[in-house]
């Protein structure tokens, strides 16, 4: 049994299933928590009250301080990369009706995997064209190198349509050029270049702040209402295509339009933190079984998906004994509970 | 009258031409039913009719203009489309599915007005899926799961409904549940309908308008009884059949004999 809300104006009507809004209301209830959690913990402990205080703007002139010039910074990347990823999942898994395609599966991030490493190793070793690139900085590296790689799976992959199934076997196969590539890299880099290149590789947080966050917080504030205004195309895409075209979608503008913004939010979130595995694939499987339906709800994965990751920062930070990467968290994180959901809902992974 | 129809249509794949030098008209508020060989260019004939592909030669007709030159948004107000076997994602209910339907008449400020809401309703009770609206389509058997892609095109309230095989992979007393659904959409509702169907006997049983094709092109088009005659049967379907009228209906049924 599906119940809505219905909104319903002159101008303006819709209708959304009552367990999104809960799940969507939740979810950010505990972020909300979260991120007092966060920002109040390290080696100047300040009470969550305090913190709460803080975020709602008022709050103690020290506490004040540590917060927003040492703490906030980091927490924030982690909840910008951590809606991007979650909502470019639930765009690319919507768009090729398999939950297997993640900018992790596809190639992408690896992709951008590719742009990091070359500057990072290349900086001591400085050809030309090592030098032009490394001048970018590695967060550009990698956002080029996400974008190249996505423009090629595009036109590999367009058959005058594009097909689930083909699109994430060139994937796929494109990830692992990439990998490759990346590997080559590594085993040609020199040793003290290699720590720096791993920590990237992993997906880190430490030591990120507002200069990383503020391109990808401008991509997600821009990609992040394009995403909603195209849900409703969404919906009626995942019939397939002769039923969408049937029901007056423009196909290739469709499916181009929701491509771009979830390449554009991959790979910005990717060049801010590097890629943090796990996130865009399994948010969006996570939020499809709280909510139910058919397609993972976008903003629920994005609220979801920034709760992952600040989540993994802050375990990582406060609670292990040696502070982890944020990836390799996620993964720990994330991969049990999708399991311990698919086993529990008796239903097949979907998109 | 005719609102849709083919002048002079050829559509191919490549340097194959499936469909040629076509000219069809199809008649309003009738069920024109398409029949022939596999691989004589039906299906490709219907999909080209629901601009679902750009022909190479020749054109489609809607209302007086040229299909490919009104929006798509538009000529999804005009005409309904269900392609053969459509798969539902998983975990769609058939109330989603059929609300589906609205896309054409929605925006993206009104994306669920009462309209929507009680033409949703209504469409599922004239289907007699009210009792399933709310289970998920992948669930349901081949019968109702046709049902409710029928009732998903009914919702989009178009003059035009064109089927592709809408009876495939159903067993007897299913492709007749859905074949009676389909001819309700047109005596109670004045739809017109083009389908595509194998079963000559069904297609002599439910339709006003009977074209047989072989080899891209139109053998022949007329009411049943004047389409189905042995003569044809040996011509388009290399098969050697008596022709007899249905004791039910009155209708040519085929009785085949052997192949020629």
């Amino acid at each position: 049994m599906s119940t809505h809300l219905v909104v319903r104006t002159p101008v303006l009507s819709g209708r959304v299933p009552v367990r999104s809004v809960a799940v969507a209301v939740l979810g950010g209830c505990l972020l909300v928590l979260t991120l007092a959690w966060s920002i109040g913990a390290g080696d100047f402990p300040i009470p969550l009250a305090d913190s709460l205080a803080v975020l709602a703007g008022a709050g103690d002139p020290a506490h004040r301080f540590v917060i927003t010039e040492l703490r906030m910074p980091r927490a924030a990347v982690a909840l910008v990369v951590g809606a991007s990823l979650g909502l470019a999942g639930a765009l690319f898994q919507t768009f090729a009706r398999n939950p297997l395609a993640s900018p992790d599966v596809l190639g992408i991030t690896d992709g951008a995997s590719v742009g990091a490493v070359f500057v990072i190793v290349s900086g001591s070793s400085a050809g030309v064209l090592a030098t032009g690139i490394s001048a970018l900085g590695v967060a550009a590296a990698a956002l080029a190198g996400a974008l190249l790689t996505a423009a090629a799976l595009y036109l590999f992959a367009w058959r005058r349509g594009i097909d689930g199934t083909r699109f994430v076997l060139i994937g796929v196969g494109l990830g692992a050029v990439m990998t490759a590539g990346v590997s080559w890299m590594l085993s040609k880099a020199a040793i003290y270049d290699l720590p720096a290149a791993f920590t990237w590789l992993a997906g880190s947080l430490a030591g990120r702040g507002w200069h990383e966050v503020t391109p990808a917080l401008y991509a997600l504030a821009v990609l992040g209402p394009v995403a909603i205004v195209l849900s409703q195309t969404l919906r009626v895409l995942q019939l397939g295509d002769d039923s969408a075209r049937g029901l007056g979608v423009r196909l290739q503008v469709a499916q181009l339009s929701i491509l771009l913004v979830a390449v554009c939010l991959t790979a910005f979130a990717v060049s801010a933190a590097g890629p943090i595995d796990f996130v865009a694939f399994v948010v969006p499987q996570i939020a499809l079984r709280l909510v139910g339906g058919s397609r993972p709800p976008l903003i629920s994965s994005a609220i979801l998906g920034a709760l992952l990751v600040l989540l993994a920062d802050t375990v990582s930070r406060v609670v292990l004994p040696t502070e982890l990467p944020v990836g390799v968290v996620t993964a720990f994180v994330g991969a049990p509970y999708l399991l311990w959901l698919l086993t529990r809902t008796n239903r097949k992974v979907s998109a | 009258m005719t609102r849709l129809q083919a002048v002079d249509l050829s559509v191919g794949y490549g340097d194959r031409s499936v469909v040629t030098d076509l000219d069809l008209a199809v008649p309003d508020h009738a069920i024109t039913t398409v029949i022939g060989p596999n691989g004589c260019g039906k299906s490709t004939m219907l999909r080209a009719l629901g601009r679902l592909l750009r022909p190479t030669v020749g054109h489609v007709v809607l209302d007086g203009r040229r299909i490919d030159e009104i929006s798509t948004k538009q000529v999804a107000r005009e005409l309904a489309l269900l392609p053969q076997a459509p798969i539902a994602p998983e975990g769609l209910v058939v109330r989603d599915l059929v609300a589906r339907g609205r896309h054409p008449r929605q925006s993206w400020l009104r994306q669920w007005s009462a309209d929507d809401e009680q033409v949703v309703a209504q469409t599922l009770d004239w289907t007699a899926m009210t009792d399933l609206a709310d289970q998920p389509v992948d669930q349901l058997s081949g019968g109702q799961r046709q049902r409710a892609w029928i009732a998903m095109a009914l919702a989009q309230q178009t003059d035009l409904v064109l089927l592709d095989e809408p009876t495939t992979y159903l067993d007897l007393s299913h492709q007749i549940d859905v074949l009676d659904l389909v001819r309700r959409l047109n005596s109670e509702h004045g739809r017109t309908v083009v389908m595509v169907l194998h079963d000559l006997n069904l297609a002599a049983r439910y339709s006003d308008h009977v074209v047989a094709m072989r080899d891209g092109v139109i053998v022949a088009a007329g009411p049943p009884a004047a389409v189905i005659t042995p003569d044809l049967l040996r011509e388009v379907f290399g098969l050697d059949a008596l022709v007899i009228d249905d004791p039910v209906t009155g209708k040519p049924l085929v009785v085949p004999i052997g192949c020629v």
